[in-house]
């Protein structure tokens, strides 16, 4: 048999034939010759080797060298280069796709590069059920300098300096609720996290909860040093699972770390953290309901003053913020108030997540800092309405309390005053995005209903007053809605408002006015 | 369980980064299934099944997986993340049973990036 120095395999596979191969392989037989090699190199047509996308294919033997993609223009080249000088033509040679260049960064998708990571600097990243995964993200260490290096009123001074405001959604400045707090006299005082979650379309706490449950206990404990508090307890929903299931080995762990309870980190300082879980009573999320269902009574709102940092749980004087509100405080201590401060706007500082939801591209959780428009948190990061033939008609904001923001609004910036002005509230970062489809009275209609249902019944202007205005907006939406409907719903607002206790249902009245 | 001092920190910090970091925790590779309520709702337990299934097959010893909470991007559930060694990190989303086998055998194993389902390389922060 004869011996070749040379074999060229090329392609005949159905693939390559068609991208031109016997074309290809005519033209080596042709130029071999040619040249005077034909005694020395065998051409020999093989079957698929599978790489059709790249045909016509072939591989120079005994080098094993991969050609791709050979035009009959190549060949003369190739032959002369390669079989007669020995020096294969790399700009013929197969190239490992660019998969890397092909794939985006991820601050190069809007939906990140938009968002700023504070409260949830840590989601994605960290086991949450494994301590000391939070510990190398420097977990504890704000603890660390608020126990052995500041004093409780440096604390308050860090806090109050940061600007930070009470997530829940009222936006009261956190460090002058520490600092009330800290000045009522008393031994006993507690720390409360509110986490029971209850807005429709919110889903913030419990992410927070599910994904770094060690920012909240960290929060809270340098928040108990702050005000001189020795237990907490963390109210959150019963509906919630993986995140009362998440929390409780996270205090489980803390506790065994000697990061709860007696001498914390040895500097002689005492806290420990409880979960009470909630019913699913949306008025539990109002701070005096949230306290007298932590009792073991019925929740429900009472009149204030006096205030909870007078006179809170069991009447002692106690702090109560919410689960991001937490989340955000070791970072505050750790890089100090003005660190924080130089982020958001005037009045509104550091950042807001949200929970963007609805008749959006992106749905999911979303931190920005203050002062990001609307607009670029719906279209930016949340990429706008998925159906192309249907447009922008409301934002809704803070769930039941909160209200519609329409597109002549949308470039107001996040920022608990801007908000209230075009008439929603910034509120705990519910945010439905709605299309023209939707019915604005059925909307009101929908969060109506909610709040009837959720009427606790003390204030009997709430109870009755609102089962009458959904019966008018149920009439509206089927159809049969009467001259005079609006007046009464405008009469009955403001008075059910003005004569209820709770925040409830400031919203969905002001829906209507 | 030893209650800690503040100097302590530190000591888990160094710990924990010399065993979870790819380099010098003697792994090559580490895949993160994302199990927030959202990813757990749209399968993560499934996928996450899927991928120590395939670990156990390959009888690899190099492989971490492990979880986290939510990622924000809640609409492409479930997602998760492989991380090769001095590599960047490579996001994957809508990932099922059958894809995360793939991923597993043909990324994990053999360092073929399955771009078709990548939705970004690299990390927030």
């Amino acid at each position: 048999m004869k011996r070749f120095r040379q074999h060229m395999l090329i392609c005949g596979g159905t693939g390559c034939q068609a991208a031109g191969s016997v074309a290809v392989k005519d033209a080596l037989v042709k130029e071999i010759a040619k040249q005077g090699v034909a005694d020395e190199v065998a051409v020999v047509e093989t079957g698929c080797n599978g790489f059709c996308a790249m045909g016509p294919v072939m591989v120079v033997y005994p080098e094993g060298t991969f050609y791709v993609a050979l035009e009959e223009k190549d060949i003369p080249e190739l032959v002369s280069e390669h079989i007669v000088k020995g020096r294969p033509v790399e700009r013929l040679f197969y190239k490992e796709p660019k998969t890397k260049e092909i794939i985006p960064d991820m601050l190069d998708i809007p939906f990140f590069a938009h968002q700023q990571l504070i409260a949830l600097k840590n989601r994605g990243i960290l086991d949450a059920e494994n301590i000391d995964e939070y510990i190398a993200r420097d977990g504890y260490k704000a603890l660390a300098k608020a126990l052995a290096e500041m004093t409780p009123e440096q604390i308050i001074a860090e806090v109050k300096t940061s600007g930070l405001r009470g997530r829940g959604g009222a936006g009261f400045p956190t460090g002058l609720k520490w600092e009330f707090c800290s000045k009522s006299a008393g031994e006993v005082k507690y720390v409360l996290c509110n986490a029971d979650e209850g807005d429709p379309g919110a889903f913030m706490d419990r992410s927070i909860l599910e994904a770094d449950p060690h920012s909240v206990v960290e929060g809270m404990t340098i928040a108990a040093k702050a005000i001189g508090s020795h237990e907490g307890y963390v109210y959150c929903r019963a509906e919630y699972p993986l995140a009362v299931h998440r929390l409780q080995l996270a205090i489980l762990q803390a506790r065994e770390y000697g990061l709860l309870g007696d001498n914390i980190l040895d500097t002689g300082f005492a806290f420990d953290l409880h979960i009470y879980q909630g019913a699913g009573a949306f008025v539990c999320g109002e701070e005096t309901a949230l306290m007298r269902s932590i009792e073991g009574k019925r929740g429900m709102p009472r009149p204030r003053p006096p205030f909870p940092a007078v006179a809170g749980l069991w009447n002692r004087p106690t702090v109560l913020n919410n689960v991001e509100t937490w989340a955000n405080i070791p970072q505050i201590i750790q890089n100090g108030g003005a660190w924080y401060a130089a982020i958001g706007t005037e009045g509104s500082k550091g950042t807001k997540v949200f929970a963007l939801t609805g008749h959006v591209n992106n749905i999911g959780l979303v931190e920005v800092p203050m002062g990001t428009s609307l607009r670029s948190i719906i279209y930016d990061i949340g990429g706008g309405i998925p159906k192309k033939h249907r447009k922008f008609k409301a934002v809704q904001l803070g769930g039941p309390s909160g209200g519609c923001v329409p597109e002549a609004h949308l470039d107001t910036l996040c920022d608990y005053e801007a908000i209230q002005k075009v008439g929603a509230i910034m509120g705990s970062g519910g945010m439905i995005v709605m299309d023209d489809s939707t019915c604005m009275v059925d909307m009101a209609r929908f969060f109506m209903d909610f709040v009837q249902e959720e009427s606790c019944g003390k204030c009997t202007p709430c109870r009755e007053g609102t089962r009458r205005m959904l019966q008018i907006l149920e009439k509206i939406v089927e159809g049969h809605g009467e001259p005079g409907d609006l007046d009464t719903l405008e009469e009955l607002a403001p008075m059910i408002k003005t004569s209820s206790l709770c925040g409830e249902l400031r919203g969905p009245l002001g829906l209507q006015g | 369980m030893a209650k800690l001092k503040i100097s302590d920190l530190a000591k888990i910090k160094e710990q924990v980064t010399a065993s979870t970091s790819l380099r010098e925790g003697g792994a090559s590779v580490k895949v993160t299934v994302h199990m927030g309520t959202c990813g757990i709702a749209s399968g993560a337990r499934t996928v996450l099944n899927a991928v120590m299934d395939e670990l156990e097959k390959s009888a690899r010893k190099d492989v971490i997986i492990t979880t986290s909470g939510c990622m924000g991007l809640c609409s492409a559930e479930p997602l998760v993340t492989v991380e090769k060694l001095g590599e960047e990190p490579i996001k994957y989303s809508y990932v099922d049973d059958p894809k995360m086998r793939q991923i597993f055998n043909r990324h994990v194993l053999e360092g073929e990036i399955q771009t078709q389902w990548v939705l970004a390389k690299g990390s927030e922060q």
